[in-house]
């Protein structure tokens, strides 16, 4: 019998493996950012260990930071000192680190992809869960608790169950104004926000392999909002190509030889999944979340489920419980919901690729007068890249603030922050309660989605505003 | 990490599913560069009213409740973010175990490197121990990690399973660091291999 991907890039990852015990699994690359480490750094000092290989362990600072790009004196104290902790602890540890100070620091998923620092056939870890998004390249990549931090820095290896596979198939083409964050919300509606529990995602199909790395990396990334630890894609040559050249990808005749050995990550024709699912792409519509968990979205033609309709007893009172949180209505359509602010950004949806396509909707129009709407690009080079090409201008014109990169809105852990009872278009990935500010309520939708919401004030269907003039 | 084998408590009912781990400790209370503190924002929107007095509505903050060691709470609990600052949280305020009819992995894994115990039980199972808590807060729930049972007073008793390492771990209050150090002769046979 054939190896699915996972198994092939499992298999070469397993240094020992006790009767009885989990596998110790080595890890290739290990990024780490300033909230979910001092505590990790803390228990190596405790236990006199040095950071075993600092040379495969990179960080960045993300989750915590102003994006106003204010003088670190003026932040808040605790933020500052998340920062100056982590700097000390890089220093102290020999630990490479991208800092705000220099021009790479970004969101911790954005910048490993950029640097070429995330490879097919890796295994790679990070204090957070959205560490899947890097398994769009192939890698086995998973967000591990801060107690498990300690152990990669101490000895570059984990204790793990092997866990079970699942296979998601999105077969035929996308319409048009849809996109790889209504995939990724359609498959965890359908799956729901557990259905994975256990199991690790590989996305396979046409409706994928059409995808570029970015809307590859959007899929992937929101892997744990169905339960899945972890999401893969079988690397081809749009991988291949988006890495050469990076400067943490490999060089002359190491390229050849990663190329050559990347090319052997895929699922063999004979493999078996634990489970699968299959969507039809063609029959995708742009989605948008009206709950409190992430499963809980519907396309934006569609209308809010009642509780009548829901037989399982425990889903109906959780459908009820967001209801009431949200201030929404059972059987209300999403179409015409009332938008209070508008999140373009986080390791979903902050890439170059995202704000091209946000602001093809919004160039030359306006923010609505009660919107306030923010885009918060992923990166530094991100951030660069979009004012080399104009596009800070088509959102500042109309109305957006252009922000630092960061974390920002999607955890508001920084000042970003959602006031109580209000609606925010957001491109992020969790609709939980309070996730964007005390008391927010959040409606999760794709960057042009999120676009059109900010020019309207309301949620609407973008393929309305994509139609051509005559 | 402390040693778990039984408990004898009493329970808090928290009626509700996918209780994710924003609810569990909110990213304001992730600022910190310690664990300190955690137990004070424990579900910190539904703990607190918005001018920091305790919301008498909610179960935690019931006077029949108090001192409780253990959460029984709906399924999928502890999803979302890897934040290891949920069950620092759960743990500082005094919690020993969870019950549920299913946890978040990451959730779960973080548990288990903390002696905070997660004690997966049939959803029908969760519902009755609502009821019966509800009813009688003051039973007492006896969970015996060697024979991985929960046992009421009236003598029900639930078997539940756990991972057979995970439970010497938590009987013996090991981490998983000591026997990853112990590897270092594979860890560096296996850095040793060429790479492609």
């Amino acid at each position: 019998m054939g190896k699915t991907l996972f198994e092939k890039v499992w298999d070469a990852h397993v240094v020992a493996q006790d009767p009885g015990a989990p596998a110790v699994l080595y890890i290739d690359a290990h990024l780490v950012h300033e909230v979910t480490s001092p505590q990790a750094f803390a228990m190596l000092r405790e236990r006199g260990l040095k950071v075993r290989r600092p040379d495969k362990t990179f960080a960045t600072m993300d989750h915590a930071i102003p994006t106003r790009e204010l003088e670190i004196a003026l932040w808040p104290a605790d933020a500052a000192t998340q920062v100056q902790t982590l700097r000390q602890n890089c220093q102290e540890f020999g630990i490479t680190l991208f800092d705000i100070e220099g021009d790479v620091q970004g969101i911790v998923h954005v910048v490993g992809p950029e640097m070429g620092i995330t490879q097919p056939g890796m295994t790679i870890v990070c204090g957070d869960s959205h560490t899947s998004t890097h398994g769009a390249f192939g890698a086995l990549a998973f967000g591990i608790g801060t107690s498990e931090v300690g152990h990669v820095l101490a000895t570059q290896c984990l204790m793990q169950r092997k866990p079970k596979t699942f296979a998601i198939n999105v077969e035929g083409e996308l319409g048009y104004g849809v996109t790889a964050k209504d995939i990724i919300l359609a498959i965890i509606a359908k799956n729901g926000a557990a259905g994975g529990v256990g199991h690790v995602f590989e996305y396979r199909g046409s409706a994928i392999r059409s995808l570029s790395m970015a809307n590859r990396m959007t899929i992937c990334n929101m892997s744990i909002e169905g339960g899945a630890r972890a999401g893969m894609i079988a690397p081809d040559e749009k991988t291949f190509e988006y890495i050469k050249g990076r400067p943490y990808a490999p060089k002359g005749e190491e390229w050849e030889r990663a190329v050559a050995y990347w090319k052997t990550l895929y699922s063999d024709e004979d493999a078996v999944f634990d489970r699968e699912l299959t969507l039809d792409a063609s029959q995708l519509e742009p989605m948008v979340t009206y709950g409190t968990n992430p499963g809980q979205g519907i396309p934006v033609t569609g209308r809010i489920p009642r509780p009548e309709e829901v037989e399982d007893p425990a889903e109906r009172r959780s459908l009820l419980a967001a209801l009431e949180y949200m201030g929404l209505k059972p059987g209300q359509k999403m179409e015409g919901q009332h938008v209070d602010i508008v999140f373009i950004g986080s390791c979903t949806n902050s890439r170059i690729e995202d704000l091209r396509e946000a602001a093809q909707i919004v160039r030359g129009r306006k923010v609505a007068d009660h919107v306030q709407a923010l885009v918060v690009p992923g990166s530094k080079a991100v951030k660069a890249q979009a004012e080399a090409e104009g596009l800070d201008r088509i959102f500042t014109e109309a109305g957006f603030e252009w922000r630092g990169a960061g974390c920002s809105m999607c955890l508001a852990m920084n000042e970003d922050k959602a006031g109580p009872g209000k609606y925010v278009a957001s491109t992020s990935n969790r609709n939980f309660q309070g996730r964007q500010g005390p008391g927010s309520r959040s409606l999760l939708m794709s960057p042009i989605m999120a676009a059109a919401a900010a020019i309207q004030g309301r949620v609407v269907d973008v393929r309305e505003m994509m139609k051509v003039e005559v | 990490m402390e040693p778990f084998t039984t408990l004898n408590a009493t329970a808090v009912p928290l009626r509700a599913e996918n209780v994710d781990t924003d609810q569990i400790i909110p990213a304001r209370y992730l600022t910190a560069v310690t664990k300190a503190g955690m137990g004070d924002g424990l579900f910190s929107w539904w703990r607190y009213l918005p001018d920091g007095s305790p919301n008498p509505d909610f179960v935690l903050n019931k006077p029949e409740h108090q001192g409780a060691q253990i959460l029984i709470a709906g399924r999928n609990f502890g999803s979302g973010s890897s934040r290891e600052h949920a069950v620092w949280a759960l743990t500082e305020y005094g919690f020993r175990a969870v019950i549920s009819p299913g946890f978040a992995d990451i959730f779960y894994n973080n548990s288990l490197k903390n002696g905070l115990l997660p004690v997966t039980l049939p959803e029908e199972v969760v519902h009755m121990l609502w009821d019966l808590v509800e009813e009688q807060p003051d039973v007492r729930i006896r969970i015996d990690l060697p024979n991985q049972t929960v046992t009421l007073p009236d003598g029900q008793q639930y078997p539940f399973d756990i991972d057979p390492f995970r439970k010497r771990c938590l009987l013996q209050g090991l981490d998983d660091l000591g026997y990853l150090l112990a590897k270092e002769p594979e860890i560096a046979a296996y850095e040793a291999r060429p790479r492609w």
